[in-house]
């Protein structure tokens, strides 16, 4: 990998008994998106606050490598928020603003002056396809908008990282497309990303590189399709409808390398799923879905398929 | 391997670090304001001339002469100059509270502040300066209507703006506390039953405080607002007050305490 950005070490954090971060370690190089997936209470936002410096890590360091020498959250917090580009979790926009105003107060937080800030306006909003609503009110916006102009926000100091707290939360599907085709732009221009979500597709399509996590700890890391590979069988055979469960434990069981349930649905996981096909098409009461092994398979292996009470 | 980072454990009680860095959190406030100036004034303006105008010409008329450490004035003269430092007071609080609150938690407005280079202890110095020149427009507007009743044509006035700067720059700080402490708008109730409106009586607002009990006088004369009308009064009067120097000792240890007291729990209420 190239010289890191951005580089978490040995980074834990603990409220009370609880250790919500443990031991947490990654980097980002100039031009990567690293994907952070977990279930909810994984401690992706803790991560997140104390890359911020608006959380104190109990251990480990925040370290942002700047052409002048390393840069270390919480000391050295102002230099490198200066750095950073924001879009947490639930917006804060401005009601009180128009979108152009937004832009233009948030860059006077970073001591911009006015024109540079303003000359930039015009094109942030060009960028978050919200062009023609320089004048409007944050009211009038959808959650797409809103969403896109919280990215036009954080853009607005040019930064060279970018930490996005479940970007498209919330979203309609067509707001999380074109919110993704802005991210992909913006690596492509050479930022870099953080992106915290629990959207397996939207880790897959976006990030170089994934860290799931949970329980404050790092289960794995890599590229999402050599994850897949290393730690899923290649096909999946899902069953459902009557009698569903009881497949689970009849002799086709023998046909899969792994099984799992979820629910009313059984999770065949295989090499070669054409004899468990065959098999099923006698059984004509089921339904079955032959898929290649996903994100959403590996993200469920590894934090497991229960519901957690506080998901 | 772990090291421990020396900020660990960072105390919430450290020396404020202040840096010009609140000056476009003020602006913020302040493009907000211009857009709904004329509302926030009058709704600044409106209360306390009414008591003003109730009070001073009805009671006035009852009254009419109140004798103050040895000099004599007219009761619209004296409530006048009381009651310029409770709007300073109550401006202040208002929006130290109720204000700062929506921006802090509903609107999440701070969250938004410090995703940028600007810290905690810069946003709270600029809450607290904002809710002060709230006071000092809105009891500079009053002032304006004071003279253009003739209550009073002291030059000595001009002085009574960077006072009234200052009272609001304390309750600001004293309001900022109970915003550091709040779960919900209603726990400021308390705060205006229990501390506000017991102050605006005990500080010779309405009346003398010689007409209080003992005891009372006691507790009275160390209120932040009794220094704040001790100071204020005189200049009415076209007088320079007495024991100047006590009264705004007084004023700037509640709000240098009070701004340290309230930057600590709200760095305790942010975890930072």
């Amino acid at each position: 990998m190239q010289d890191p950005l951005f580089s978490v070490r040995q980074l834990s954090k603990r409220y009370g008994d609880q250790t919500v971060v443990d031991q947490l370690s990654f980097d980002i190089a100039p031009g990567q998106c690293l994907g952070v997936i977990g279930p909810n209470g994984a401690g992706k936002t803790t991560t997140v606050r104390m890359c911020l410096g608006l959380a104190t890590p109990d251990e480990g360091q925040v370290i942002f490598h700047s052409a002048t020498g390393d840069l270390q959250m919480p000391r050295d917090s102002r230099a490198i928020k200066a750095r950073l580009g924001i879009v947490s979790q639930f917006d804060s926009l401005d009601p009180d603003f128009s979108c152009a105003e937004n832009l233009l107060v948030f860059g006077r937080y970073f001591g911009l002056p006015d024109a540079v800030i303003r000359e930039r306006i015009p094109r942030l909003l060009e960028f978050a396809a919200l062009g023609s609503k320089a004048p409007a009110r944050i009211s009038e916006l959808s959650g797409g908008m809103k969403r896109r102009l919280s990215l036009a926000r954080a853009l607005v100091n040019d930064p060279d990282l970018l930490l996005l707290d479940e970007p498209t939360t919330g979203l309609d599907p067509q707001a999380r497309h074109l919110m993704w085709e802005r991210l992909q732009q913006l690596v492509q221009q050479g930022k870099s990303i953080l992106l915290t979500t629990h959207f397996m597709d939207e880790a897959e399509r976006l990030c170089d590189r994934l860290i799931v996590l949970d329980h404050g700890r790092k289960m794995c890391e890599g590229a999402p399709r050599d994850l897949i590979a290393r730690e899923l069988e290649p096909e999946v055979v899902e069953v459902y409808g009557s009698g569903a469960l009881e497949m689970a434990q009849s002799p086709l069981r023998a046909l899969a390398t792994r099984t799992e349930i979820s629910g009313e649905t059984v999770f065949f996981y295989t090499h070669d799923a054409k004899a468990l096909l065959q098999a099923l098409s006698g059984e004509a009461h089921l339904r079955t879905l032959h898929r290649p092994a996903n994100l959403e398979d590996l993200f469920l292996k590894l934090t497991g398929r229960q519901i957690r009470e506080d998901a | 391997m772990s090291s421990r980072p020396q900020t660990a454990g960072r105390s919430p009680w450290r020396v404020p670090q202040l840096s010009l860095r609140w000056v476009p959190v003020f602006r913020r406030n302040l493009l907000v304001w211009r857009k709904l100036m004329i509302p926030s004034l009058v709704g600044n303006i409106a209360e306390p001339l009414i008591t003003l105008v109730a009070f001073g010409y009805g009671l006035g008329a009852l009254v009419g002469q109140v004798q103050v450490q040895g000099s004599t004035l007219p009761y619209i003269v004296f409530l006048a100059s009381g009651s310029i430092c409770m709007s300073a007071m109550n401006a202040a609080s208002f929006e130290a509270l109720y204000s700062a609150f929506s921006r802090m938690q509903v609107q999440r407005t701070w969250d938004g502040i410090m995703n940028a280079p600007v810290e905690l202890d810069d946003v709270v110095l600029a809450e607290m300066l904002w809710a002060a020149f709230k006071a000092l427009s809105a009891s500079a507007a009053i002032l304006l209507v004071m003279l253009a009743l003739g209550i009073s044509h002291s030059p000595w006035l001009l002085l009574a703006l960077p006072l009234l700067g200052l009272v609001g720059m304390v309750f600001a700080s004293i309001a900022l506390i109970f915003n550091a402490l709040a779960k919900g708008y209603d726990f400021f109730t308390y705060y205006f039953t229990l501390f506000l409106t017991p102050t605006m009586f005990l500080s010779g607002v309405f009346f003398p405080r010689e007409q209080l009990p003992g005891f009372m006088q006691a507790i009275a004369q160390w209120l932040p607002l009794t220094a704040a009308v001790e100071l204020i009064r005189p200049l009415f009067l076209g007088q320079w007050p007495a024991q100047a120097g006590q009264h705004l000792m007084v004023l700037i240890a509640y709000g240098a305490g009070a701004f340290w007291l309230a930057l600590a729990l709200t760095r305790r209420r942010f975890r930072a």
